[in-house]
């Protein structure tokens, strides 16, 4: 790959963090106008994709980037193949469509421009997702999807359904974040790359390991919630809150994919063993079930779609677990089909609720006449989520059950399951697409009447390609579909499933799909008022379980603190310096390290008995002193003395900022004394002393002990001679211990300066609280009374 | 501690010492001294002012929030460390440029300027715990 490829493949990564950037600006001074010069940025980035499509389907794999932490074999790299291509276009393709259809539905919303950014972060994200080649790399962006997502769900911040969505969002996805990172560190340790494209490469480098059970467990773990399956299925409706071109965006075409295309990403190392083929299947033949039921009971428009989006993901990761060819090649289907169909149903969602003013189907019909174009699109990918040809999505269908359809008993199973969560999908897109368009025209909260373009051209392009793909399948499948499947499968895969039906039993059961789904959509009032009273039998599912563990968790951390975090300092004290005393006690008596007994130096000037006896005398003074104001000087005096021993033994460095430090420490000390109003003298009884003193006598001999053990040891003087040998050569400074702070060490400085600087803030805001028992709201703010707020 | 001795000489007492806190902080890299210590000098010696003086006096003589030149030097010292971005070497890679100033060459570095952070970072903090606790709790 050439730099100039390097190059442009950033840039294309970046494109949509630019305009993210750029989007408020362009908001400001464009309005909704500003949706057209943004989709340039995704744009930009989908063209650039394109252009890998002929080299990727001739069954390339292609790799770039950066060192990061070349240390740690840390990169940032991208993998471009099949699979990681495909979601690429999608992500940008009808990202671009996205931003464009924002444009028209949030047309003159005041936050419009935050809005754009959001998207465009998010797109950002995702791209890096799928495009990430390093494990860091794939986690840091599978977290920032996490975030945008709590962002754009709880875009309208001040409702509190949307607040609780995006939480909720978040700690499901993104503590299954926090699963996958262990699993990929696990992954990591155990096959020795830190780069998903090596990892491909191994010969089979984590079926055989002992952790892969661990491994499974921990990227399961990832997977599933992002995915949405059961029974983590619960944030994803409740997600819906967010703008709908959110749900068509985020919670349907890619970001709630995510998880299932780690499991794609990871099939060729990780698939084709039993816990693999037992457990995807299970669970994603049971979300395809519990979301297809749950989506009939619902009449909200984009509720349904939700439902029927978290049954999609249960069959994509029943397909992806299965564990044949043709599996494979049916989930690459219908993932590819499910993006296209779902995405234009929820602007579909969208539109007629931005038209009409609601979204309730019980309250929708006749649209037809005044929303024609939408009605057209609707139908379009209603079709091809039924499954019906010439669209994409009979593709799909026919080769799931072309895959499923075998005599064994785990075939059998699941493909009732199919069937039967196909059928119930087939009704629940009618009642989407069909039931708001057809009958007698409903009386609607707003005069209903066809959008502008930028509302209606999302669904029909998405449409549209849904219709061509399946026409053109040969060129579809070449491109996309055989690439794809193949990067899944690990090995070269052809798809070959066209718009001509074959006569045998895949289709038989396509037929009976239909005939199925057509019954639930006529019977769909029937069945709704089933379904509510089954769950209403139920009792409390586990969306309302998230709550209890939410606040159980707040009640746990609130109990702890009480506990642990008494308030009082000198408890806090006490329990430190027994710590200490115990370390550095225990520990040699434990390991039998105790220094031998030290030989009485020799040599000794009386100038530094003298500072030795100086700094004694310091410490006595402190124990007797009568208030603290002579102990804290005392204290000093003792610190001084130790200063002027550093000094004496070469450490003048060392010794200068001794000096400062006490200096400084009495004043502050004396101005938190009298600040604090303490009683002038010590207040404890004679049995609080002799606990106190026995405490600090075995902190000091630990210390004691520690120090001379530690002198015992040979010193290893490498860096002594590094650091003078080189510190005047390469670093241009005599005085080595400086050069040492700003120059060799410097990242730690800027470390520690940060913590200086950031304790100071603490320390501040800790003053100010002692001032402030009568601080006064500041306009806005949140803990001020009603009244005050502006 | 306030007495009219005191208060008199604080003010020269505390530009000496801020004088020979730079002072210390130039002569750094080939003496003992540096950011650190120059700091803490500093710091002390706005301490005594503060507490000669009143706080008031000292915040109108910094005109600025003391942790504000902490915020500003800690930002110097990542710019210090960015320098080398452009000369496309490892993040904080010490940089050298010998400019001749009236003749006499002055060798700067990427690391006095880190240097400088450090010592603006220390002063504020802990200029702004001092001046904090001086103040009087009903100012």
């Amino acid at each position: 790959m050439s730099a100039n490829v390097t190059d442009l493949t950033f840039l294309a990564l970046s494109l949509p963090f630019l305009g993210a950037v750029l989007a408020p600006f362009l908001t400001r001074l464009l309005g909704s106008n500003a949706a057209w010069v943004l989709a340039l940025f995704p744009a930009a980035s989908f063209l650039h994709f394109l252009g890998f499509l002929p080299e990727v389907a001739a069954g390339e794999a292609l790799t770039g980037g950066f060192a990061w932490v070349p240390s740690y074999n840390v990169s940032f790299s991208w993998l471009i193949d099949g699979l990681s291509l495909t979601f690429a276009l999608l992500i940008t393709g009808i990202g671009l469509l996205i931003v464009l259809y924002s444009g028209g539905y949030l047309k003159g919303h005041p936050q419009q421009g935050r809005f754009l950014c959001f998207i465009l972060l998010f797109m950002g994200s995702m791209l890096g997702l799928v495009m990430s080649d390093s494990f860091l790399m794939l986690f840091v962006f599978w977290e920032l999807t996490s975030i945008t997502s709590f962002l754009l769900i709880g875009f309208d911040h001040e409702s509190e359904a949307a607040r609780r969505a995006a939480l909720q969002a978040l700690v499901v996805t993104g503590g299954g974040g926090l699963f996958l990172l262990a699993g990929l560190l696990l992954i990591w340790n155990v096959a020795d790359v830190t780069q998903l494209s090596l990892l491909l490469n191994l010969d089979d480098p984590l079926r055989g390991s002992p952790f892969y059970i661990a491994m499974l467990v921990l990227v399961l773990g990832g997977a599933f919630t992002k995915s949405a399956q059961f029974p983590f299925h619960f944030w994803l409706p409740n997600a819906m809150e967010a703008p709908t071109p959110v749900s068509a965006y985020l919670h349907s075409a890619t970001m709630v994919k995510a998880g299932v295309y780690l499991l794609m990403r990871l099939n060729p190392v990780m698939g084709e063993t039993p816990a693999w083929e037992t457990v995807l299947p299970v669970f994603g033949g049971l979300t395809l079930v519990i979301g297809t039921l749950l989506a009939i009971r619902q009449t909200d428009l984009k509720l349904m779609l939700a439902y029927t989006t978290v049954a999609s993901l249960g069959l994509l990761v029943m397909l992806t677990g299965f564990g044949s060819e043709h599996a494979v090649e049916a989930a690459v289907l219908y993932l590819v089909a499910h993006s296209l169909f779902k995405g234009a149903l929820f602007m579909v969602a969208g539109l007629i609720d931005h038209e009409s003013g609601t979204r309730d189907v019980t309250r929708l019909g006749g649209l037809r006449g005044a929303m024609p174009i939408t009605f057209a699109a609707a139908l379009a990918s209603a079709l091809s989520m039924g499954g019906l040809p010439p669209f994409f999505g009979f593709l799909a269908k026919e080769e799931i059950y072309y895959a499923l359809a075998h005599g064994d008993l785990r075939s059998i199973l699941f493909t009732l399951v199919a069937v039967f969560g196909n059928a119930l999908m087939f009704g629940a897109a009618f009642v989407v697409a069909l039931k708001p368009f057809v009958g007698p025209a409903v009386a609607t909260p707003k005069h209903a009447h066809e959008g502008p373009v930028l509302l209606w051209l999302g669904p029909v392009v998405l449409a549209v390609l849904g219709l061509l793909s399946a026409l053109f399948s040969t060129l579809s499948h070449h491109y996309i579909s055989s690439p794809m499947a193949s990067a899944v499968k690990g090995s070269p895969t052809v798809v070959d499933m066209s718009v001509v039906p074959h006569i045998g039993l895949p289709l038989g059961l396509s037929v009976l799909t239909i005939l199925a789904g057509i019954a639930v959509y006529l019977t769909i009032d029937s069945g709704r008022a089933a379904m509510a009273r089954v769950l209403q039998a139920l009792g409390p599912g586990p969306d309302a379980g998230f709550d209890g563990f939410i606040a159980g968790l707040v009640r746990l951390s609130h109990r702890l603190t009480t506990i642990v975090q008494s308030g009082r300092l000198e408890a806090y004290l006490t329990l430190t310096f027994i710590g200490v005393a115990a370390v550095l006690l225990v520990t040699p008596m434990l390991y039998g390290e105790f220094p031998k007994a030290p030989s009485w130096p020799s040599g000794i000037h009386f100038h530094e008995w003298t500072f030795l006896a100086i700094g004694v005398i310091g410490v006595l003074a402190v124990i007797w002193a009568k208030d603290r104001l002579t102990a804290i000087v005392s204290l000093g005096v003792q610190g001084f003395a130790v200063a002027m021993i550093f000094l004496l033994f070469g450490a003048p460095d060392l010794s200068f900022t001794q000096f400062m430090v006490e200096t400084l420490s009495v004043v502050i000390l004396t101005l938190v004394m009298t600040r604090l109003r303490l009683s002038p003298t010590d207040h404890r009884g004679l049995g609080q002393k002799l606990i106190d003193a026995t405490i600090a006598i075995a902190c000091g001999l630990g210390f004691g002990l520690f120090l001379m053990r530690t002198t015992e040891v040979p010193f290893d003087d490498a860096l002594t001679l590094f650091f003078n040998a080189y510190s005047k050569v390469i670093a241009h400074g005599a005085n080595v211990v400086n050069v040492i702070i700003v120059d060799f060490r410097g990242v730690d400085t800027l470390g520690e300066i940060a913590v200086v600087m950031v304790t100071g803030l603490a320390i501040l805001a800790l003053i100010r609280i002692r001032v402030g028992g009568e601080r006064r709201p500041a306009e806005n703010d949140p803990d001020a009374p009603e009244g005050n707020r502006s | 501690m306030n007495t009219l001795i005191f208060r008199t000489v604080a003010p020269f007492l505390t530009g000496l010492m801020i004088l020979f806190s730079i002072f210390v902080l130039l002569r750094g890299h080939n003496e003992p001294g540096g950011g650190f210590i120059g700091g803490l000098i500093a710091a002390s010696a706005l301490a005594i002012y503060g507490i000669a003086c009143g706080v008031s006096v000292v915040r109108r003589a910094l005109r600025v929030h003391p942790l504000a030149i902490s915020g500003c030097g800690l930002f110097l010292a990542c710019l210090a460390g960015f320098v080398s971005l452009p000369a496309a070497v490892p993040f904080m890679t010490g940089l050298w440029i010998y400019p001749h100033i009236f003749g006499l060459e002055v060798p700067l570095a990427t690391v006095m300027l880190f240097d400088i952070g450090v010592y603006l970072v220390v002063v504020g903090s802990i200029t702004s715990i001092a001046l904090a606790l001086e103040e009087k709790e009903n100012d």
